[in-house]
């Protein structure tokens, strides 16, 4: 029999659990779903010129809204600083309390887990889908698992089905969505959400986290021995004997007396007491099943618990371990939450000093410069008037440090031209304008700036240097 | 294959060569491989017969589609014209004063204007419009205009042309040239006159004589010029062809007259509409207005 290369999946048919860990489970799985399933449904009021939903990624006119936050493509380094914050703040959450992404948090965790939840419902706890599995084909299984994937595909739809709503005005879109009148991507993508969930979180499961997931393998080189990980205390346990044997000879067998639950309640069926490895997500569910059994047999919890790999190596030494607040607030955490709170503080400041109108200037350069009949010189410029308000704005354009320059455009009409201008920006958006700035005959190259003037109460500003070009030694 | 062989380690066929005693075992392709292959082939056959393939002397063989990849851009760019074709008829029927009302449609007359300008306009005016001095090709970016600025008159200079012999409505001015009719000194002295209508030089008394004998018929007593015969403006900043002393020079003894095509025999009247209002868009542009203003001018009514 040559080696195989791939070992066959081995089914898991993790039990139920009851624990502190198992109720902290429940807790962030509903909250992260609530917050997936609810967010695009909360409305904001934006005025008659702004969508009114509350998270929106409003990809034809290219912004972001977020509650009283409005992102353009320009301010892209907000969504960029927020990735890095993310990316910090995986790294913070790691080096303290190890995998708590994976075991919680992570969507593949949360779906798998409402999977295996609907498996337990449908067919029963562990031992009744194990006989499930192994029985043959026959009406009573196939109705069954037609109902178990039914079930699943209920939810895989859900899921995709959320995911649109973020896009689009959300009451629209979910009416268009069942009346066939909405766009062929938002079907395209429902569609492809539909297939992987129902694939990744109804049967590929723990083998995503362990085959197909980059991020153990990162996660797993963020720890250090400081870090706070699932650990099976084997000074404790070993060597393992059945309960009956440990009573007969109590100096010989350490704790565990090798009950197997912290194997069948594990989600992506390992065993913790091999040690630390790739497929432990550090969900804990290990820990409650461990710590009732032990309740059970009369011996103090903890036999498998968060622990860390130095406090391990001091307990097995009979010290006392450190408290937790210790493993937490270490120079590594505090260096990563400094950087973490720093982009944070610095994105926050960004955000409340930025202006809500903005100028862009290009000078034409083809001609650079124009004589008028009467001497004068003349310049052409495309201004770019941004308004990211959701209100129509007045704003002015003056010119500075170029005497006697006075400016028309394409809608002024050169007999008013005047070193100020007005112009009316409409609600979000931006305003083009061509624009003629004439000098006198005198005139010389030179810098000179564009400054722009909102006329409300709050007068934001935005000043552009360019350049005034004239024919060498004057005209 | 009369004496089939057997090998016998592995049991398969052989195709009876042999070198030094190794031999050649025959294992055929798999069948769907083979099939695949097949079609291909008849694949090949079909499209052969269906599209243009065979090169011959001239062109290749047309296929019995029909299909041609000219054929296919030209459908293509019908449709696209077709796409054009209300904004294209919009632009038809609104008279051209009247197209700075319409800002979207200006907008949209002034980008195709661009387009257009850059295939038959660049090669003089350059593809800024600035012209070019040297060779007499005028701005078209300033203000000042020979024949009239406001986009009836652009457009009418662009439909017949300057000087343009088969157009009987070409916009037409001459100069006559004055070798043999000044000696050196007259027209040293008209030069100067002529400068210091713009403030370049010291005007004289024999200047200023010579000038209202010769050249205020077109050009004005004040040298002003006049569009209803396109003489130009001599006392303003812009010169076409130079404001040396040598090039007013060679322009009085020899005057140069540029000529510019008349593209309505070229153009369809839409483009020249879209032209027409890209190059008063370019800056210099004059308000019809002002000219109806005057009631000396009569404007036309367009149908």
């Amino acid at each position: 029999m040559p080696e195989k290369l791939y070992e066959k999946r081995k089914a898991v048919h993790n039990k139920r659990i009851d624990g502190p860990f198992r109720r902290f489970k429940w807790f962030v799985m509903f909250v992260t779903l609530a917050i997936y399933y609810v967010t695009p449904w909360i409305r904001w009021d934006r005025g008659p010129f702004a969508p009114d939903q509350a998270v929106l990624v409003d990809l034809a006119h290219r912004r972001f809204y977020m509650f009283g936050i409005e992102i353009w493509p320009h301010e892209f380094y907000f969504v960029a600083g927020l990735l890095i914050m993310a990316g910090i703040g995986l790294f913070l959450v790691t080096s303290a309390v190890g995998r708590a992404w994976c075991g919680y948090a992570c969507p593949q965790t949360v779906w798998t887990d409402l999977f295996q939840h609907i498996d337990r419902f449908v067919d029963g706890d562990r031992n009744a889908r194990a006989r499930l599995d192994k029985a043959p084909w026959g009406p009573k299984k196939i109705a069954r698992r037609g109902f178990k994937w039914s079930i699943y595909l209920l939810i895989s739809l859900a899921t995709g089905g959320a995911w649109i709503l973020y896009f689009a005005d959300a009451p629209t879109l979910f009416q268009d969505f069942f009346t066939l009148q909405a766009p062929m991507v938002a079907y395209a993508t429902v569609g492809i959400l539909t297939l992987t969930t129902f694939t990744l979180g109804g049967f590929m499961r723990e083998q995503v986290c362990i085959y197909m997931c980059p991020w153990p393998r990162i996660q797993s080189a963020m720890l250090d021995e400081k870090s706070l990980i699932v650990t099976y205390k084997d000074w404790r346990g070993e060597p393992r004997g059945s309960l009956k044997k440990a009573k007969k000879d109590p100096e010989h067998f350490g704790d565990c007396i090798d009950c197997n639950q912290c194997v069948a309640v594990c989600p992506t069926g390992i065993d913790i007491r091999e040690g630390p490895q790739i497929g432990c997500i550090t969900c804990a569910l290990c820990i409650d099943a461990c710590d009732r059994v032990m309740k059970d047999i009369g011996r103090p919890r903890g036999l498998i618990d968060y622990a860390t790999l130095e406090d391990c190596r001091e307990e097995a030494l009979g010290h006392p371990a450190k408290p937790v607040w210790k493993t937490l607030l270490r120079p590594r955490t505090l260096v990563y939450f400094g950087v973490w709170g720093a982009i944070g503080a610095a994105l926050l400041f960004a955000l409340g000093t930025r202006t809500h109108t903005d100028l862009t200037v290009s000078p034409d350069r083809n001609p650079p410069y124009m004589l008028m009949s009467d001497g004068s010189i003349r310049n052409s410029y495309t201004l770019k008037l941004r308004n990211m308000e959701s209100r129509p704005r007045e704003m002015v354009v003056a010119i500075e440090g170029l005497p006697g320059g006075k400016m028309w455009t394409d809608t002024i009409g050169a007999d008013e031209a005047a070193p100020v201008q007005s112009f009316n920006v409409p609600a979000d958006q931006i305003r083009t304008v061509r624009a003629y700035v004439v000098a006198p005959k005198d005139a010389t190259s030179r810098e000179f700036t564009f400054r722009l003037t909102s006329q409300d109460e709050q007068r934001e500003t935005d000043t552009v240097e360019t350049r005034f070009d004239a024919p060498a030694g004057g005209s | 294959m009369a004496n089939k062989r057997i090998d016998e380690p592995t049991g398969t066929e052989t195709v009876g060569h042999e070198w030094d005693g190794i031999e050649e075992l025959n294992t055929p392709l798999p069948r769907w491989w083979l099939w695949t292959f097949y079609l291909t082939i008849i694949f090949a056959i079909v499209y052969v017969i269906l599209y243009p393939a065979w090169p011959m002397v001239d062109k290749a063989t047309e296929g019995v589609l029909g299909w041609s990849s000219r054929g296919q851009l030209a459908e293509k760019m019908s449709a696209a014209e077709q796409a054009q074709q209300g904004f294209r008829d919009q632009l038809a029927n609104i008279p051209i004063e009247r197209l700075p009302d319409d800002s979207a449609l200006m907008a949209r007359a002034v980008a195709g204007g661009q387009a257009a300008f850059k295939v038959h306009c660049t090669q003089c005016h350059g593809s800024g419009g600035a012209g070019d001095q040297k060779l007499g090709y005028p701005n078209l970016n300033d203000d000042a205009w020979l024949w009239g600025g406001d986009l009836k008159a652009i457009q009418y200079t662009i439909t017949h042309g300057v000087r343009w012999p088969d157009d009987d409505e070409t916009r037409f001015s001459q100069m006559p040239p004055f070798e043999g009719a000044l000696d050196d000194a007259q027209l040293g002295a008209v030069i100067d006159h002529v400068l210091s209508l713009s403030g370049k030089a010291k005007p004289n008394a024999a200047g200023t004589q010579i000038f209202g004998d010769n050249c205020a018929a077109c050009h004005g007593p004040q040298g002003k010029g006049g569009r209803d015969v396109g003489a130009p403006n001599l006392s303003d900043a812009i010169w076409l062809r130079g404001s040396e002393r040598d090039a007013l020079r060679r322009q009085i003894l020899g005057p140069r007259m540029g000529v510019m095509p008349a593209w309505g025999e070229r153009l369809d009247p839409v483009t020249i509409k879209m032209l027409a209002a890209y190059v008063h868009s370019l800056g210099g542009g004059e308000d019809f207005v002002e000219v109806a203003k005057d009631p000396e001018v009569k404007v036309d009514e367009q149908p």
